[in-house]
């Protein structure tokens, strides 16, 4: 069995830096994360190895220094890891990224394909159905549960907005999961010496055949226009009080709302 | 491709529970504003309803504001399914050629979106807040889509000058609805269509309701929130939640590390609330987060960082450690609860 995940290195968005005076972001000092919902995925791919045996290929398209990334996942137990990366796939939206993975994922053997539902960066999640589309693959999203696996098929629990639908797919396809799924475990010491005598094998827009006009900048149909940054303004009363205090002005707050009867 | 040749927006609509959803009645009222603000255009607002529903249900789409009803109908049609909508939904694009197609940015529509965009090789926009045409060409049709990113930090307008159908998604709950009018007039094209020649691989298994214990914090007049700052305690939150009458709620940094369950998620890619009072313990206050919950009546934030952005959107703010106020504030409710008189 073959397993690929789908991952992507991600700024940490909650150590994110704005420029206010010109509405971009502030890259520099930002630490970089695998994305949430992937690294789940992950965890996901390397419990179907443990328990029905599979290797499991890490696959992400991003710069160079993704590599650090890949290296973190073959220290969790990833067997094998995949970093297409060339100046002329950068700037891609989430279509010509599809065209990009679905390039490479074409030339290599695969029961089963693994993406995080989305990406907290962009939040899309429209990368995993687009490559499925890109491969003719049937999909299933918002995975919160793997019920069943065999050679042959899949069950997944689907988590909906009111409720969960239980659904089977044969092999091969593409679920994307939530990060909620399952909690990743750490690296491994044997894991992390390995780490760095394994090879990343680095894909370049030389080794998949691919038209150059459906990816990177160029290829993407979506351009961004412009961006901005949206003002926050105070008017609160920030009070420095020791614990005992802070508690009590919280609690008079909720009596004076008639939150707190006898 | 011959972009000329498209026109009109197409709003899918979403049932759920024998009605259309109120996320997609939401974009039937924004595609009304739309094509209003543009009356040069002359486009037409049309809503896409599949499934083996009743008439009754694919006109409620004309009475949010529709021109026209595209009703794609088959009786074996009873639930979602990627492929089969993808490829009826094809159908209609190459048939109808619409401008625009906008779809809520739920679940399904989430899954269903990318499938179709990247069938017919279009751009697509997801979880948009904001619509409008080209401001700088009156004559436009082009949409400038704008959403968040980056977690909220960041808003960007993107647009698609060289692909037809624009597709975006929208995020629901930000748009308006129109008021219904059963009185409205509107064209109804109700197609019987063949699902036999598509190979669904997909099977519905069987449907679980959430148990009990799911929580709707949308409902709570108390929210009492927790993020990255309170790790693995909780449990802190829920004793106090519970002496005060509160729900827990989370910032995505602490579902995504683990700490509490999807279901407590505040912000953009969690849930809107806007309960009286809510109280952010340990949250810093990313955009993302503030968005969510911005609009309570009365926000109470406590965070040991001074300069953290939560205090920029609380009436009052506590510069101090949660995790030693919140037993403290838990002990003084219980004192007050249990006084003799």
């Amino acid at each position: 069995m073959n397993i690929l995940v789908l991952l992507k290195q991600v700024p940490d968005t909650t150590e994110m830096k704005i420029d206010k005076e010109k509405g971009t972001l502030i890259r520099e000092g930002v630490p970089t994360i695998t994305n949430p919902d992937d690294l789940a995925g992950m965890e996901v791919a390397l419990r179907l190895k443990d328990q029905y045996g599979a290797k499991v290929t890490a696959v992400t398209m991003g710069p160079p220094q993704a590599e650090n990334m890949l290296r973190e996942l073959y220290a969790m137990g990833a067997d094998d890891a995949v970093l297409l990366t060339d100046r002329k796939f950068s700037g891609a939206d989430t279509w010509a990224t599809s065209n990009t993975l679905a390039a490479y994922i074409k030339q290599v053997d695969f029961d089963l394909i693994i993406a995080g539902r989305q990406a907290i960066d962009g939040d899309t999640a429209q990368v995993g159905p687009q490559t499925a589309e890109k491969l003719g693959l049937p999909q299933i999203s918002y995975i919160d549960d793997v019920l069943e696996f065999s050679k042959e098929k899949i069950v997944v629990k689907k988590a909906l907005e009111n409720n969960y639908e239980v659904l089977e797919c044969p092999l091969p396809c593409v679920i994307t999961t939530l990060s909620t799924i399952a909690k990743p475990r750490y690296m491994r010491v044997m894991g992390i010496s390995h780490a760095f005598e394994k090879d990343v094998t680095i894909k370049t827009f030389d080794d998949l055949n691919i038209d150059p006009a459906i990816i990177g900048l160029k290829g993407s149909p979506t351009k961004v226009k412009k961006t901005f940054t949206k003002e926050v303004h105070s008017n609160s009363d920030i009070l420095n009080l020791d614990g005992k205090a802070s508690a009590r002005k919280v609690a008079e707050i909720l009596m004076d709302m008639n939150f707190i009867g006898k | 491709m011959n972009i000329a040749e498209y026109k009109d927006i197409y709003v899918f609509c979403e049932e759920r529970e024998n009605k259309i959803h109120d996320s997609s009645l939401e974009l039937l009222g924004e595609a009304v504003r739309l094509v209003n603000d543009r009356p040069s255009l002359n486009y037409k607002v049309v809503g896409v309803v599949i499934g083996d529903h009743s008439d009754e249900l694919a006109r409620i789409a004309g009475h949010y504001g529709a021109d026209k009803v595209i009703f794609l109908h088959n009786e074996k049609l009873k639930h979602y399914s990627t492929e089969i909508y993808t490829e009826l939904f094809m159908d209609v694009i190459k048939n109808d050629k619409p401008d625009i197609i906008l779809i809520p940015a739920t679940v399904l529509g989430r899954d269903l979106a990318p499938r179709i965009a990247a069938r017919c090789d279009t751009g697509l926009t997801a979880d948009a807040t904001k619509l409008d045409f080209d401001p700088e060409n009156k004559e436009s049709a082009l949409l400038y889509v704008t959403r968040p990113a980056f977690g909220g930090n960041l808003f960007g307008t993107i647009i698609n000058e060289t692909k037809r159908p624009q597709m975006t998604t929208i995020r629901p709950g930000v748009m308006e609805p129109i008021h219904k009018d059963t009185s409205r007039e509107f064209q109804f094209d109700k197609r019987e269509v063949s699902i036999d020649h598509i190979d669904d691989k997909v099977r519905l298994i069987e449907v679980l309701q959430r148990d009990n214990m799911a929580v709707d914090i949308t409902k709570a007049d108390i929210i009492l929130s927790g993020g990255r700052g309170i790790g693995d305690n909780f449990h802190v939150l829920e004793e106090c939640a519970k002496m005060i009458g509160a729900e827990v709620g989370a910032s995505r940094g602490a579902v995504d590390k683990g700490f509490i369950g999807k279901d407590h998620q505040v912000g953009q890619t969690g849930k809107t609330v806007r309960p009286k009072v809510y109280i952010a313990c340990g949250i810093s206050g990313a955009v993302q987060h503030l968005a969510g919950m911005e609009k309570s009546d009365y926000i109470i934030a406590i965070n040991k960082d001074p300069e953290a952005a939560i205090f920029s959107v609380a009436n009052i703010g506590l510069v101090g450690d949660a995790l030693e106020i919140l037993p403290l504030l838990t002990e003084e409710i219980k004192i007050y609860r249990e006084r003799p008189y």
